[in-house]
């Protein structure tokens, strides 16, 4: 049997009952990969429900620095449910290791004679050690992050450091966990010869800079920098805790020194309706108002967002996308509100959008996202997804510039009011498409108008005149027009040499791409990447687009949301993009995208590209 | 006929506190139809607004969609008003009095808006102690859309149309206490010097102020058979108590014989002075107010008059701790805790 030689390059996957506390323990293990200063992917795939169900964890080991999920078997395995071991067994790699609790002798035809299998006593242990059945529980998964230790020849002081700190102020709780990690250390050391043909050593190149955040920790600091003040929410997986976040946060930061007071209001609403109408209140009260949500609250929110469309309020709503439709897989991830979010409404509506790809980017456009509403009169919708909002992932850090104030937009205030003839909450003074607003309160008799969704003219009167309507559609067009130069532009990158092909992706499926990249070098093909960033869709996507032979559009979702958007708003021939779709609910591979390129490369005729102008023609 | 309003004030008109008159309370020329009790609400809002010397551009009037949701277009021109979506008024005033609790908030509603559609929102601004006046101008139908029944449509009353409503009424009084709020009333639009009082009364109120409005549509719900009729609101209507409402400011030492007169002491030191007519149930007794309401029901008579109050509520600021600043008078200065704390937050990630 040929065994797994690899150092700093694996993936360890961990298979556990939810509500075991495993996910702890797991975390533990991909916090000790980092403190090597090895660039680590942890991924909890878990599923909806509380106690008892199959959970997995995996983690992925890169110095290369490949984010994304590799997606086939893993190198190690370690099998703590009897539920899921037949097809957790089958997922380890020839040459690879099963660590497995053996308190219950295994079954033996599930051996296999291409990998090491190494049984550990783990339940029996925790039996003989432990009285209390929840540390019993607890601290099987303790154990094995001991013995893996072991095994890869992990610095044990390094996850005698990691629980001193995670423990920090229960001081009793170090003691009993490091008695757990170092049995499960000596247990293994006593069954095979440690360390394994899979090791990791400190980094040679460490990025001192990077952080382990998850995304929507990110996010919610990005409202407190951004000056969020008001916000209404409703419960849902996977935005939750974008709100919890928020909360801890500004407890934390957003207390005033002098008498304890909060300097910011959280309201638990009823539901996602009056979530969303709790940040409009506040918004068109002036103050920096958002909520956060998942798809089934995007669709129940639609009618309020057409409202903040038309009636012009500046909210902010993070998305955190999960597997539709309906209630779909709640605890997987997609992209697919893309469509739902960019036309959210009934009537002619769109909304503007940002793709976050990293929690550092989450924090930034958390933040950028207020600026934008505020300066563009309009909501912005940032569209995480489970992946980047409930994984830690391996991420530059936060900064902040001192050179960045506020960007409020346009509001007048009392004093400007006073010098104005006569106020129209409507009129588009500087062409732009984005008219002056005033906040309830400011002035005693100048700036008060009705604020509606029914059609007005340019001082804030219902209207049904169709002249008047078609002017104030067409002014919002302009505004969002506008809005292509100041919201977030493309990431382009470009190759060394001549690429005839691109890619064009968004969001996490930038974790892949570095590695999707090498990938098709190796086979050949050169490809240059553009990452959308927002929309609407700025000029140079539209350019860029148009540079290549063949034009591939990532999406993970079924119906290549991204390129219908595409299509739709730059008038591109719907054959001239190549839609790659994922869409199984768990995040993309580089080997997915880079087999799909192959294949449509591969397809492709030289000169087959249809022009542009073929729409027009064919109109 | 011409839409443009007179803005032609008489000299003799009075001047309260602020020096305005009566007339700079009004808002823009009413569209609803002639005789709407509506109309006669929204000048029972400028009455009280004008009387308690309210700054009008410090009020925020807040509604739905319906006909009474089009109302606060016609009171208080200089204050900024909300036309927000079907029934969802609560959330959005909710929001804003987050962001700014120093405003007076007026929320107008009608049946359909707060009965059907918006009764769940209705529910969790209550619970929420929102520090609001909510008032529902209720015909128990649906004008905009022709006559349909709302859910406050009294169960075996028929249309105009002659159709019978076979499903069971909500009572909106009875709802609101029951949903913790703590000044609860019934006025009628015929009836203007009390809907002035209690309006006074539940501005002054801090919490989630409720009055009940019985305002027949003349146009879809004034004929025989309708249980909103003028007809058949004077028949079955019984006058709780007479209330007077005296503010802070004024001396509040005027005679009056002791025992046929209740006095209740809001928070902000103002006073009502509840004159018991027919019914004898203790106003700030949540458990009186709700028997005295369903025994109504059961009797088919219909309360007015204030129903249900406590003095020393607990307003939503109260419970989420929220500084005593509006939160949009906070600048960034207050708001962004800078990039030395984020170096910090940073360290704690790695």
């Amino acid at each position: 049997m040929k065994m797994i030689k690899s150092v700093n390059e694996f993936v360890v996957r961990f298979a556990n009952v939810n509500g075991t506390g495993s996910a702890s323990a797991n975390g533990l293990f991909a916090k000790a990969m980092f403190k090597l200063g090895l660039p680590v992917s942890p991924k909890n795939i878990f599923p909806s429900n509380i106690q008892g169900m199959p959970t997995f964890y995996e983690v992925r080991v890169s110095e290369k620095g490949y984010m994304g999920r590799r997606g086939d078997l893993a190198d190690i395995v370690v099998a703590m449910n009897g539920q899921s071991i037949v097809g957790d067994i089958q997922n380890v790699m020839p040459g690879g290791y099963l660590v497995y609790d053996n308190t219950r002798k295994l079954d033996p035809a599930l051996h296999r004679d291409d990998i090491t299998m190494i049984g550990i006593p783990i339940t029996e242990i925790c039996l003989r050690e432990y009285q209390d059945p929840k540390q019993r529980m607890l601290f099987k998964n303790v154990i094995y992050i001991g013995a893996l230790a072991a095994l890869i020849d992990l610095e044990f002081q390094i996850l005698v450091d990691l629980i001193s700190k995670q423990f920090k102020g229960k001081e009793k709780l170090i003691a009993p966990n490091i008695h757990a990690l170092e049995m499960g250390y000596q247990n293994v050391k006593s069954l095979v010869e440690c360390p394994i043909g899979i090791r990791v050593r400190a980094a040679k190149n460490p990025n001192t800079e990077a952080i382990l955040v998850d995304g929507n920790a990110a996010a919610a600091l990005g409202a407190v920098y951004g000056g969020a003040t008001v916000c209404g929410w409703y419960p849902i997986t996977p935005s939750t805790s974008v709100i919890e976040n928020f909360g801890t946060y500004c407890d934390r930061l957003r207390i005033d020194p002098v008498d304890g007071t909060k300097n910011f209001a959280i309201m638990q609403a009823e539901d996602e309706l009056s979530a969303i109408g709790i940040a409009i209140g506040g918004a068109w009260n002036g103050c920096r108002s958002f909520t956060s949500t998942s798809g089934p609250g995007i669709s129940l929110m639609s009618e309020f967002l057409g409202l903040a469309y038309f009636a012009e309020i500046p909210i902010v709503l993070i998305n955190i996308q999960r597997a539709g439709p309906s209630t779909g897989m709640p605890t997987r991830t997609q992209q697919s509100d893309v469509l739902s979010c960019a036309y959210a409404s009934h009537g002619d509506t769109k909304q503007v959008l940002l793709f976050p790809s990293s929690p550092a980017e989450c924090f930034e456009m958390g933040a950028d996202a207020f600026d934008f509403a505020e300066r563009l009169q309009t909501p912005v919708i940032m569209m995480s997804d489970l992946n980047l909002g409930m994984n830690d992932h391996y991420s530059r850090p936060f900064t902040w510039s001192k050179k960045r104030p506020y960007d409020r937009g346009k509001v007048l205030n009392a004093e400007q009011l006073e010098s104005i003839e006569k106020f129209g909450r409507y009129l588009d003074v500087d062409g732009d498409g984005i008219c002056y607003r005033t906040i309830p309160g400011a002035h005693p008799t100048k700036g008060a108008y009705f604020t509606r969704g029914t059609s007005r003219d340019a001082f804030a009167i219902y209207t049904e005149k169709g002249e008047e309507y078609v002017k104030n559609m067409d002014r919002l067009t302009r505004k969002f027009k506008t809005a292509e130069n100041i919201i977030s532009r493309p990431e382009i990158t470009k190759s060394k040499t001549k690429a005839r092909h691109a890619i064009v992706y968004y969001g996490t499926t930038d974790e892949a791409m570095s590695e999707t990249v090498d990938l098709l070098a190796k086979a050949g093909v050169v490809v240059d990447l553009l990452r959308i960033r927002a929309f609407p869709f700025h000029s140079d996507i539209d350019q860029f687009i148009g540079d290549y032979e063949q034009v591939f559009v990532v999406d993970q979702n079924r119906d290549a949301q991204m390129k219908t958007l595409l299509v739709n708003e730059l008038a591109i021939a719907p054959n001239d993009l190549h839609p790659i779709c994922n869409y199984d609910g768990l995040p993309i591979t580089a080997e997915f995208i880079a087999q799909k390129v192959m294949a449509l490369q591969a397809d492709s005729a030289p000169g087959s590209k249809k022009s542009k102008a073929s729409m027009g023609e064919m109109a | 006929m011409s839409y443009k309003k007179s803005h032609f004030q008489h000299p003799s008109l009075k001047r309260n506190e602020l020096g305005l008159t009566y007339r700079d309370y009004e808002g823009s020329l009413s569209t609803l139809c002639a005789g709407c009790g509506h109309d006669a609400i929204s000048a029972a809002v400028v009455q009280a607004c004008h009387e308690l010397s309210l700054p009008p551009h410090r009020v925020a009037k807040m509604s739905g969609i319906g006909c009474s949701s089009k109302a606060p277009t016609y009171f208080l021109g200089q204050a900024h008003g909300f036309n927000s979506v079907h029934g969802r008024m609560p959330s959005v005033a909710t929001g804003a009095n987050m962001a700014n609790r120093d405003l007076v908030y007026i929320g107008m509603s009608g049946d359909g808006d707060t009965s059907n559609i918006g009764f769940g929102q209705f529910a969790h601004v209550i619970r929420r102690q929102m520090n609001m006046m909510y008032i529902v101008a209720n015909n128990g139908v649906y004008g905009l859309t022709k006559g349909q029944s709302s859910a406050t449509a009294k169960m075996g009353s028929t249309s105009k149309k002659g159709a019978v409503n076979p499903l069971a009424d909500i009572d909106l009084a009875t709802i609101a206490i029951d949903m913790g709020a703590t000044f609860v009333a019934r006025g009628f639009s015929g009836d203007t010097a009390q809907l002035v009082t209690l309006m006074k009364a539940a501005m002054a109120h801090r919490g989630f102020a409720f009055i009940d409005i019985v305002s027949p549509c003349v146009t879809f719900n004034n004929h025989k058979g309708s249980g909103y009729s003028f007809d058949y609101f004077r028949e079955h209507a019984e006058l709780v108590n007479m209330s007077d409402f005296i503010p802070i400011r004024e001396d509040i030492l005027v005679e009056v014989p002791e025992n046929e007169v209740r006095e209740v002491i809001l928070h902000d030191g103002s006073m009502i002075r509840l004159k018991h007519v027919a019914h004898e149930h203790d106003e700030t007794n949540r458990l009186d107010a709700l028997s005295a309401l369903h025994k109504a029901h059961h009797d088919d008579t219909v309360l007015t008059g204030l129903l249900y109050v406590d003095p020393n509520a607990e307003d939503m600021h109260d419970v989420l701790g929220t500084a005593a600043r509006p939160l949009n008078d906070l600048t960034e200065k207050e708001l962004c805790p800078g990039m030395s704390i984020l170096d910090s937050i940073n360290n704690g990630f790695r």
